[in-house]
């Protein structure tokens, strides 16, 4: 399960200079939360399990805190995907557009099969649009054990399995795991150390690490970089992740996504500071700009 | 029920050699059984869209001109009407676009743009619709139709019985063809080329020989009047083509005869009859024939075959009829209903997609995008690759497509169905429907629950049942209700449907439709419903939620108080989903309990074209807090905003209603963003390609789909005149945006705009 990594005494000194509340993270509260996400895990039955059975559950992977699912085309991997979204994130990403994500707790306690009979229902689906089952988040390395089974649940389905992570919690990533991957979509936030601490509250170097296990290990890559201006858009930075990015060879494409404000709302909803306010989308030139940084480096970009 | 076994009546096609030159013979020389023609004779084509040609000068130089006249009728409502002449199949002088020019000519009037008048639906119809755009009717007309000739508007009013009416005026049952034109009827254009008018005629004479032979009861004396109108009609036919210099008493020899010959065939149809769909069947295949043939020969190049298609498609675009602002308001726009099918499977694991059937679609880029005439793709996951993408693509750039199962279709139709209207599908020349619009659900509900007064005037509408008591709305006692409620409206709508038909037969007989249908036929009864997602989500609240009703002084509930969550139709999710499977199950079940006119079958559709605007506006606040006079969603689709799992999960609630139970069809809207469908071009065709297959194999029978952005349609909302061909689909039918209302306009814009899918 997920372990205390970090001491509150740096979660502290984190929570001043990014505005977001950090939550301790320990066994995670699933359930009972007063803020029901709308109809997130609609169709899934969550799991009505005694709170010490549903630890055990969680420690074996089969219970997992799930923020919602839906059925995605053209984002999150190729075709049309179910994409899972698990709720929990060691991140605080000033730009994050899904905050209520943020927290394990307030996820929906939702067992692996329950999942697993979704993905088998989309069987048909994945099979003629070449899609499949994409775990992303929060930051779904945080629930490792339940990741774990819901992919070898996928693969034992013959479905084509995605993750998408910050790679910050790479080391969660087994190797076995690591197998039972088609593709790994990395969000490689920042390229600079200190941008991306001020971004993310996090150091970069477990996402160096693990994308370049990730390539080592044959996996095909999607890199995602958000373009914030103000923020992320410096040519240094952007170019630090270009010069990373071209040495894994598994990379097959870049995504630059600019920066939009639909999440702001749900900062506001949720009752945390988001210190963004005032910064807008990204001009075309500038996404123009980066997008011609990492095509000098012979990257595939879109 | 197959009914492609069923084959016409045995005729003797005149024989003509020259006209039939080098088609591979078979049963269809000796009767006509134009299914048969196309399986020997077509070539299914595999190949990409790489073979099309532009519009050539002259093609461009005649959609010019109309659209130059296209802002003035925009303007006006109306280009122009001819108010004295009711309009038949040769009542209008030949009338030409650019004559010198035109390569497949005729008009419903003497001049493009200008309406006929069609006063056998109704007198007042043409009568309100005159006077709003400014026209005097002629007196000598309104004695005629008033005094001497008796309308089937002035029929059904005269059989209605109380019941009815009280559920008619209280807007419980909607839409009914009661003061129009029925439409949903397709002829079989498709045989006055292939066999000329002339046997066609002898073949009516053959069926009359044969209902000769029987005693002259109800039945058969109907049938022989029939018979005697659809012998005129087909003469009247030959006539109308012949004022245009054209003798079609034989079969079409060329390409060109062959379009030219069907589409006389259409014209005769719209001039005489104002229906709510006049569609034109499945005849791109059909032609492609005639088309290739003269390829083959050398005579036609492909530029010259286009041109044949740009032309057709130029006269389909520009089919009006009078109608008046309510009624265009019910159906928004000024919709016509075209409809054209294309594509789909033969019975034997041939593709019927053929190059013409890419022709058909290439007009949208030769002519730019039009919601007329409507082109409906029969998809299927097992269509050829290249038709696949250049559907896809056409979707993207135009918006202009639906698509409908052809999986589904076939089994129940053949595979030489078409589509009328919308989402009905039916097998050409063998089947025709009885239309009968649809019934409120929503309203039915709060009927129910107000045990059978109207939630908005208190008026006792359905009969005197118990009102639901208590504080809290309980589930069982809601849905006995309602169940009971449902048993009446199935009752009343039926016989109002039966009312209706029986007039339409009577005194707005479709003539020349019916002349192109064999004798032997299978009816429909059309039945509808509205509202099916508000229903749905309302007993949802009711049984997994905590609903409060709030009653009014009269102790009419008025409104609900929900407290809870619920599960939401449209997420694929099971527990709400099977709410909405066992309303349509159910409310069929009902129907087919009722006698039918003409022992039509018993169908049912979930579909409201765009009057979900006008159902939402007649009914009060429902429990799953749609506020009074909020719109529905339109067809079968969730609430707008209610579907948070993505479009596809959307779609595949809807795709779990029962098509048996739904035989006349069951429709969705979806719009996207280009960009919610992939980065490149060639990965949004893909996939659109991958979720349109996804819908198939997942047994979803319709879909729309808007490719569009949202800043789009709220520029053209404020600039229209930037805008005039902008297209958009909604449940079934693609209208031109800047022509609906702003309410409508707005409901566009707030349903689910799926950013990503």
């Amino acid at each position: 399960m997920t372990t205390t990594a970090f001491r509150p005494t740096e979660q502290a000194a984190q929570r001043d200079r990014c505005g977001a509340p950090i939550v301790d993270l320990t066994v995670p509260v699933v359930g009972g939360s007063s803020v029901r996400s709308s109809a997130g895990t609609a169709g899934l039955d969550v799991s009505e399990a005694e709170r010490s059975e549903r630890f055990a559950q969680m420690r074996a992977g089969e219970l997992g805190s799930v923020h919602s699912w839906e059925l995605v085309t053209a984002v999150d991997g190729p075709g049309t995907r179910l994409t899972v979204f698990l709720s929990g994130c060691p991140l605080r990403c000033l730009y994050c557009h899904n905050p209520d994500t943020m927290e394990m707790r307030r996820g929906e306690p939702v067992l692996v099969d329950e999942l697993l009979a979704r993905v088998e229902r989309y069987r048909a689906v994945f099979a003629v649009t070449g899609g499949g089952l994409t775990v992303s988040g929060g930051e779904p390395l945080m629930q490792p054990a339940f990741v774990s089974r819901l992919l070898r649940g996928a693969k034992e389905r013959g479905v084509s399995t995605a993750l998408d992570t910050s790679g910050y919690l790479g080391a969660h990533c087994s190797d076995a795991m690591l197998g039972d991957l088609d593709l790994v979509l990395l969000d490689v936030k920042s390229g600079d150390p200190d941008t991306y601490r001020r971004v993310t509250g996090r150091e970069l170097q477990p996402t160096l690490d693990f994308g370049r296990r990730v390539a080592a290990s044959g996996t095909e890559i999607w890199v995602r970089f958000v373009l914030v201006p103000g923020l992320t858009d410096d040519v240094e930075n952007v170019e630090a992740v270009a010069r990373y990015v071209a040495t894994l060879p598994t990379v097959s494409r870049v995504e630059v996504l600019p920066f939009h404000q639909m999440g702001k709302d749900k900062w506001e909803q949720l009752g945390m500071k988001y210190e963004l306010e005032d910064t807008r989308a990204p001009e075309p030139e500038l996404v123009d700009r980066v997008r011609e940084q990492f095509r000098a480096h012979g990257l595939t970009v879109h | 029920m197959a009914i492609t076994t069923d084959r016409g009546p045995a005729t003797t096609p005149r024989q003509d050699d020259d006209a039939w030159r080098g088609y591979v013979p078979g049963p269809w020389q000796d009767r006509i059984d134009v299914r048969d023609f196309i399986q020997r004779n077509y070539t299914p084509y595999t190949g990409d869209a790489s073979f099309l040609a532009g519009p050539t000068e002259r093609t461009t130089g005649i959609w010019d001109r109309l659209l130059e006249m296209f802002p003035t009728e925009r303007e006006k409502g109306v280009y122009d009407v001819d108010a004295t002449t009711p309009s038949s199949i040769t009542a209008h002088a030949p009338g030409y676009i650019d004559q010198g020019n035109e390569l497949i000519v005729g008009l419903q009037t003497d001049a493009p743009l200008k309406r006929a008048i069609m006063p056998y639906g109704g007198w007042r119809m043409v009568e309100g619709a005159l006077r709003t755009y400014g026209y005097e009717p002629d007196p000598v007309v309104g004695d005629i139709f008033t005094k001497y000739r008796k309308t089937h508007n002035d029929g059904v009013f005269d059989v209605y019985p109380p019941d009815v009416r009280a559920a008619r005026s209280s807007h419980l049952i909607t839409g009914l063809p009661d003061a129009y034109g029925r439409g949903r009827i397709i002829g079989d254009y498709r045989r006055v080329p292939l066999y000329g008018v002339d046997a066609l005629i002898a073949a009516k004479k053959l069926e009359r020989v044969e209902l000769d032979m029987e005693r002259s009861t109800e039945d058969v004396i109907r049938e022989r009047e029939e018979n005697a109108e659809q012998i005129k009609a087909l003469g009247e036919l030959k006539a109308m083509a012949a004022t245009y210099g054209y003798d079609i008493s034989g079969p079409a020899r060329t390409g060109r005869e062959a379009v030219q010959w069907l589409y006389f065939a259409y014209l005769a149809a719209v001039k005489e009859q104002n229906g709510a769909a006049m569609s034109l069947g499945r005849t791109s295949t059909f032609l492609d024939v005639y088309l290739e043939r003269d390829i083959a020969a050398g005579v036609l190049t492909e530029e010259q075959a286009q041109e044949l298609v740009d032309d057709l498609v130029i006269k389909l675009r520009i089919v009006r009829f009078l109608r008046t602002p309510e009624y265009d308001a019910l159906f928004s726009g000024d919709p016509t209903w075209v409809t054209e099918s294309i594509g789909g499977m033969g019975e034997d694991g041939r593709t019927l997609v053929s190059r013409t059937s890419f022709r058909y679609l290439q007009t949208l880029y030769n002519l730019g995008p039009a919601p007329e005439p409507n082109l409906t793709v029969l998809w299927s996951h097992q269509l050829p690759d290249g038709f696949k993408r250049f559907c896809a693509q056409v979707s993207i750039d135009t918006s202009a497509i639906q698509y409908e199962s052809d999986e589904l279709v076939r089994d129940q139709c053949g595979d030489d169905a078409a589509i009328a209207c919308c989402v009905s599908a039916m097998s050409v020349g063998k089947q025709m429907q009885f239309f009968g619009a649809r019934v409120n659900l929503g309203k039915a509900l709060l009927y129910a629950i107000n045990g059978g007064r109207d939630e908005i005037t208190g008026k006792q509408v359905a009969p005197v049942a118990m009102p639901v008591g208590g504080d809290v709305l309980r589930y069982d006692e809601v849905f006995e209700s309602f169940d009971r409620l449902l048993d009446w409206l199935a009752q009343t709508y039926v016989d109002a449907l039966n009312c209706i038909h029986w007039s339409h037969d009577k005194y707005a007989y479709e003539r020349i439709e019916m002349a192109l249908h064999d004798r032997v036929i299978l009816r429909t009864l059309a039945c509808g419903i509205a509202g099916l997602s508000v229903v749905t989500d309302s007993l949802s609240a009711i049984k997994y939620a905590t609903v409060r009703p709030v009653r009014d002084e009269t102790g009419l509930v008025v409104d609900y108080v929900t407290e809870g969550d619920y599960p939401l139709f449209g997420n694929d999710d099971d527990r709400a989903d099977e709410i909405a499977v066992d309303l349509v199950r159910r409310f069929m079940e009902k129907v087919r309990r009722q006698p039918t006119y003409r022992d039509a079958k018993h169908t049912q559709s979930v579909l409201t074209i765009t009057s979900n605007v006008v159902y939402g506006k007649n009914t009060g606040n429902t429990p799953d807090g749609r506020r009074k006079g909020e719109p529905f969603a339109p067809g079968a689709n969730p609430m707008n905003g209610r579907d948070s799992h993505g479009m596809l999960a959307s779609a595949l609630s809807v795709a779990k209603l029962p098509y048996a139970d739904a035989e006349d069809g069951i429709s969705l809207t979806s719009t996207v963003v280009p960009s919610g469908l992939g980065r490149t071009r060639d990965e949004q065709v893909t996939n659109l390609v991958g979720l349109l297959d996804g819908y198939n194999v997942s047994s979803g029978f319709h879909l729309n789909i808007n490719v569009l952005n949202r800043e789009t349609l709220e520029d053209a909302m404020e600039h229209p005149e930037n805008y005039p061909q902008l297209t958009i689909r909604v449940s079934g039918y693609a209208v031109n945006f800047v022509r609906l209302t702003r309410e409508q306009q707005l409901d566009v814009l707030s349903r689910t705009f799926h950013a990503g899918m």
